[in-house]
């Protein structure tokens, strides 16, 4: 199979769909293909921090004022993906004035509002900090929801004539003349939407660009195609806790440092970070220690999180960037700043750029120098509308208030809904029949469940990550298999049963990180709820065994005529007998 | 002055309710006192007693012989073959008409309500016509406002397990106008009244209009189920006339939380002890234990801040495993928050589970240890206390998710502890 294209974008993280959607929206063919699903890498894998640039304000200011300026756009043009919670840098007891002093002026000097708050104030804007804390600095930090950023983003991709291509890693690079004219992919079939190819096929689909955004997977595109690009991985892990501790990002006022920022996420508080290179970024240890650190260090800032329940935790890889001879020793003194290398330039093999690096909160900037770059190669005279149009979803959302009602969904459900549908509520939630709550834990319901299979197919992770059912405490234990039986009738019934499978397998492998307390409570009753009840464990249509169903218990009746003793053998049996 | 009994039973599920009634058998005279609510209405409502082996084996036909083979340390072992023959005797006892499985050793194929078949020992009389190991064709009747049974998924499940009949699934509207997350008490009490519900214009009993919506899909089914909501108080009543209109036998499909079958199990069984005399306080936590000895002498129980101390001879420990908070951890170890018993466990925590979610893992076997007279001992399998036993989930050494063993060893533990420390007194 071949098919060809204008530009071909490697990556369906941030970076590739905001770069897929800038040079759609400029009128150039474009194919984004990704090995998983959307956010499958770095993106999916972050703890959804809006930032203000404050984080950087110090140390690295060039990367805090791109910051500051995407973050005013994103709040323009994603409204629906972001929650403007405002951010709070802590200086505890022993975290130095000076340090203190220099962020606050760091902020001044990137135009990144900043504003000193005693620690009364502090308290009164977040109660549950540390009664020691000396002060703090309030900026603009936010949470923002990187999948429905993405989704919106390959939506608009389409909407503007762009393919979107998931589950098709790149097996090669191709190479004529010592020119990258396109690459090779093999569809990973599954059924549904997650594919346009076969499962199996390959594609080798060419182009007059090809742009590699893989994130932490760039320098393997870089091998297929024979370039050197020094990508140093580096894993962090993520705790999330059952409810939100806080409403404000709370960091630590200190020199960069782990464990050291607490995001308020929906419904949920999720802790960072780590910052350790890894040789692999797919394999690499998940280790305890990393967890225990979380807890250890942040409830310093927020006591209560020692008590409170955490619920998973995950790590993520930044595709840190070094550029040629920098020789940095410690991968937390890498740079955050992005880097377009031209492979024509760079390596002589025209046909080929590579970005890598930057952050989540720039990633738009990014893909508008990027399509910059790509156009002025390609000759294309177009400009770029990125900064202003705003994706889909996040238009007019202001109207949708008092469209509620005719949806028959009572707040908080019809709030949350909302939020994460956006400017698409109505055409959503309009639906024949009830719609109830699938997961209670999210309130979530089956109108909602039921768009997002029509968006991502059996793939139930990505029908996950479009709403959040299945994220809240009980980890999918109660709403799995209820959210696999909307597959079916479209779908049969032995797929349901295998994308249960996949989700519940893909909950369990977060939540074996929080296993103490309350969560090792909740695994304990999901265990049973699966195993005993709906016996999935040992289901025989689940393991392909034969069953002799005549060796068993046939029913009273049955066994009544089997021993001739069947004069009063119907009195147990429900359907026949009278109160 | 403490409140005072020749044996007190800490915890309200089944295995303390088995405890409560073997020591009433032997003469003495019992208080059974629980925290919150038991754990039996997150329960399908049946009764396995085991259904594969800690092997893997299975399913089991028939569990009693199964059990014979345990080794040693697993907590049928611990009571002995005749303590479970006791105590499910005792449970046919309790529950007379209203659980079947008693005429046979053998286990039943019960459909799970997501379609898969289940091997268990005692099912309710509800969904007794619907057992997968007996034969008929069979329709599952769901309702499009409830996202707990999807009848067509759960009819092609079944299916796909290779039973020697024709399976259908039909989705309805529940007539009348309940609200799109009713709960499941809601359909059972409209059912239970036989509520006037509107229907296409007019109005007739709730129970008719239900048949009438099924019988268009109903025609050559020998069985109908339906979701495990068909009535609270006169959940026969209401099968038989379903039945009756039907032209087929009706069935419940058990479900998971909240188990409607199990509910009905619990009011069964509290009404049990009643009849025979046993004392029950609920909703009060136990906090503080006193002991001379070696000997518990007396126990504490917060009566909403108000202390209040309980003595009796002799006691039993049966407040549920990690579900029911019997079992507690935290970051550094696992334990038994009422008594302290040692529960063994590995130090690491990451040594607590295994990758897979259905892997075997160690925390589902956490518990306290008994010796055979099912005390709890200590590191030094030694007894905690000469008066003390345990029963139920809150035992380890066990996985009853995998085994499905988890009524089976609550009755078998629970009746002999009962019966032990009864016959003490």
């Amino acid at each position: 199979m071949e098919s060809s294209t204008g530009v071909l974008v490697i990556g369906g993280g941030s970076t590739g769909t905001g770069i897929a959607r800038d040079l759609a929206m400029r009128g150039v063919d474009v194919t984004l293909v990704e090995k998983g699903n959307l956010t499958h890498g770095t993106t999916g894998r972050m703890h959804g921090l809006l930032h203000s640039g404050g984080r950087y304000a110090v140390s690295d200011q060039e990367s805090a004022k791109e910051c500051i300026i995407e973050n005013r756009i994103l709040r323009d043009i994603a409204s629906h993906c972001v929650e403007m919670t405002g951010g709070l840098f802590v200086q505890r007891p022993q975290d130095s004035d000076e340090y203190f002093q220099k962020k606050l002026e760091g902020c001044r000097e990137c135009d990144i509002p900043a504003e000193v708050l005693s620690p009364e104030e502090a308290r009164e804007v977040e109660p549950y900090l540390a009664t020691d804390i000396e002060r703090a600095i309030k900026v603009p930090d936010g949470a923002i929801d990187p999948f429905r950023l993405c989704v919106a983003n390959a939506v608009s991709t389409e909407n503007h004539g762009g393919r979107i291509e998931t589950h098709a890693p790149v097996t090669d690079v191709l190479l004529e003349d010592g020119e990258v004219v396109g690459v090779e992919v093999t569809h990973e079939s599954g059924p549904g939407k997650r594919v346009h190819g076969n499962e199996g096929q390959t594609e080798k689909i060419y182009a007059d660009h090809v742009v590699n955004a893989a994130g932490a997977w760039t320098g393997r595109i870089g091998d297929m195609a024979g370039v050197d690009i020094e990508v140093r991985p580096s894993k962090g892990v993520m705790t999330v806790m059952n409810a939100r501790q806080v409403d404000t990002v709370i960091n630590r006022c200190k020199p960069k440092g782990d464990a050291d920022i607490i995001v308020p996420h929906e419904t949920a508080a999720i802790l960072g970070t780590t910052d350790e290179e890894v040789e692999d970024p797919e394999d690499y240890a998940e280790e305890q220690w990393e967890v225990d650190l979380m807890i250890e260090e942040l409830k310093e800032l927020v006591p209560i999180l020692d008590e409170s329940r955490t619920l998973r935790s995950f790590w993520g890889v930044r595709p840190l960037y070094e550029p040629p001879d920098t020789g940095t020793e410690d991968a937390t003194d890498i740079t955050r700043q992005f880097f377009l290398l031209d492979h024509d330039d760079r390596d002589d093999l025209p046909g080929m750029t590579t970005i890598v690096g930057g952050k989540f909160t720039t990633y738009r900037m990014m893909a508008e120098q990027l399509s910059d770059h790509v156009c002025e190669r390609l000759g294309i005279d177009a400009e770029c509308r990125t900064a202003e149009v705003p994706l889909p979803g996040s238009e007019n959302t202001g109207v949708l208030d008092d469209a509620m009602d005719q949806f028959g969904l009572r707040s908080p459900i019809a709030r949350r809904s909302k939020q994460r549908l956006g400017s698409r509520t109505e055409e959503v939630l309009d639906v024949d029949g009830p719609n109830p709550v699938v997961c209670q834990c999210e309130g979530v319901t089956r109108a909602e469940l039921v768009d997002a299979i029509d968006q991502s197919g059996t793939d139930l992770n990505a029908v996950r990550l479009r709403t959040r059912a299945s994220m809240g405490n009980c980890q999918g234990g109660f709403c799995s298999r209820a959210m696999a039986d909307l597959l079916h009738p479209e779908y049969e019934e032995a797929i349901a049963r295998e994308a249960y499978d996949e989700l519940f397998q893909e909950r369990w492998k977060g939540e074996r990180h929080a296993l103490w307390g309350e969560q090792l409570s909740q695994a304990m009753l999901n265990y049973a709820l699966h195993a005993t009840t709906l016996n999935a464990d040992s289901d025989p249509a689940r393991l392909g065994q034969d069953v002799d169903f005549a060796a068993f218990d046939g029913g009273e009746s049955a066994s009544a005529e089997r021993t001739g003793t069947g004069a009063d053998a119907v009195a147990t049996d429900g359907g026949h007998d009278g109160d | 002055m403490a409140i005072e009994d020749d044996v007190l039973v800490i915890g309200g599920g089944l295995a303390g309710i088995a405890a409560a009634v073997g020591a009433h058998e032997q003469g003495a005279r019992v208080r059974l006192v629980s925290h919150k609510q038991s754990t039996m209405r997150q329960a399908s409502g049946l009764i396995d007693l085991l259904g594969y082996t800690p092997d893997g084996d299975g399913p089991v036909v028939d569990p009693f012989e199964a059990i014979a083979e345990l080794p040693e340390g697993h907590p049928y072992e611990r009571a002995g073959l005749d303590a479970v023959r006791a105590g499910i005797d005792m449970f046919d006892d309790a529950t007379g008409e209203m659980y079947a499985g008693s005429h046979t050793d053998k286990n039943a194929l019960v459909p799970t309500h997501g379609g898969a078949i289940k091997p268990t020992a005692r099912y309710p009389d509800s969904a007794a016509p619907g057992i997968a190991s007996a034969n008929g064709d069979t329709l599952f009747v769901g309702f499009d406002s409830m996202i707990e049974f999807d009848a067509p998924v759960a009819a092609d499940h079944l299916a796909a397990t290779g039973v020697p009949y024709e399976t259908d699934g039909v989705t309805i509207e529940f007539p009348g106008n309940l609200r799109d997350d009713a709960k499941v008490t809601r359909f059972a009490h409209l059912l239970d009244r036989d509520d006037e519900v509107a229907v296409d214009g007019t109005t007739m009993p709730v129970r008719t209009a239900l048949a009438e919506r099924v019988k268009e899909h109903a025609d050559g089914h020998e069985r109908i189920g339906f979701p495990a909501v068909l009535g609270d108080d006169h959940a026969t009543e209401v099968r038989a006339e379903l039945a009756d209109r039907l032209g087929a036998s009706v069935f419940e499909v058990p479900m998971g939380p909240p188990s409607l079958p199990g509910l009905r199990l619990e009011d069964r069984l509290y009404e049990y002890l009643h009849e025979i005399g046993v004392r029950v306080s609920t909703g009060n936590p136990i906090v503080d234990v006193e002991q001379v000895n070696g000997e518990i002498d007396r126990v504490v129980g917060d009566h909403t801040g108000r202390e209040v101390p309980y003595k009796a001879q002799q006691y039993i420990l049966a407040t549920g495993g990690l579900v029911g908070k019997g079992i507690d951890s935290d970051r550094e170890g696992v334990y038994e928050p009422v008594f302290n018993c040692h529960v063994p466990h590995p130090a690491d925590r990451y040594d607590w589970f295994e990758d897979g979610a259905f892997d075997d893992h160690e925390f589902a076997r956490f518990g306290v240890p008994v010796d055979t007279e099912l005390r709890p001992i200590d590191a030094d399998d030694a007894p905690e206390y000469e008066n003390l036993r345990a029963a139920g989930s809150v035992l380890g050494g066990y996985d009853f998710p995998s085994e499905k063993s988890g009524s089976g060893v609550s009755l078998a533990t629970g009746y002999a502890a009962g019966e032990l420390a009864g016959d003490r007194v």
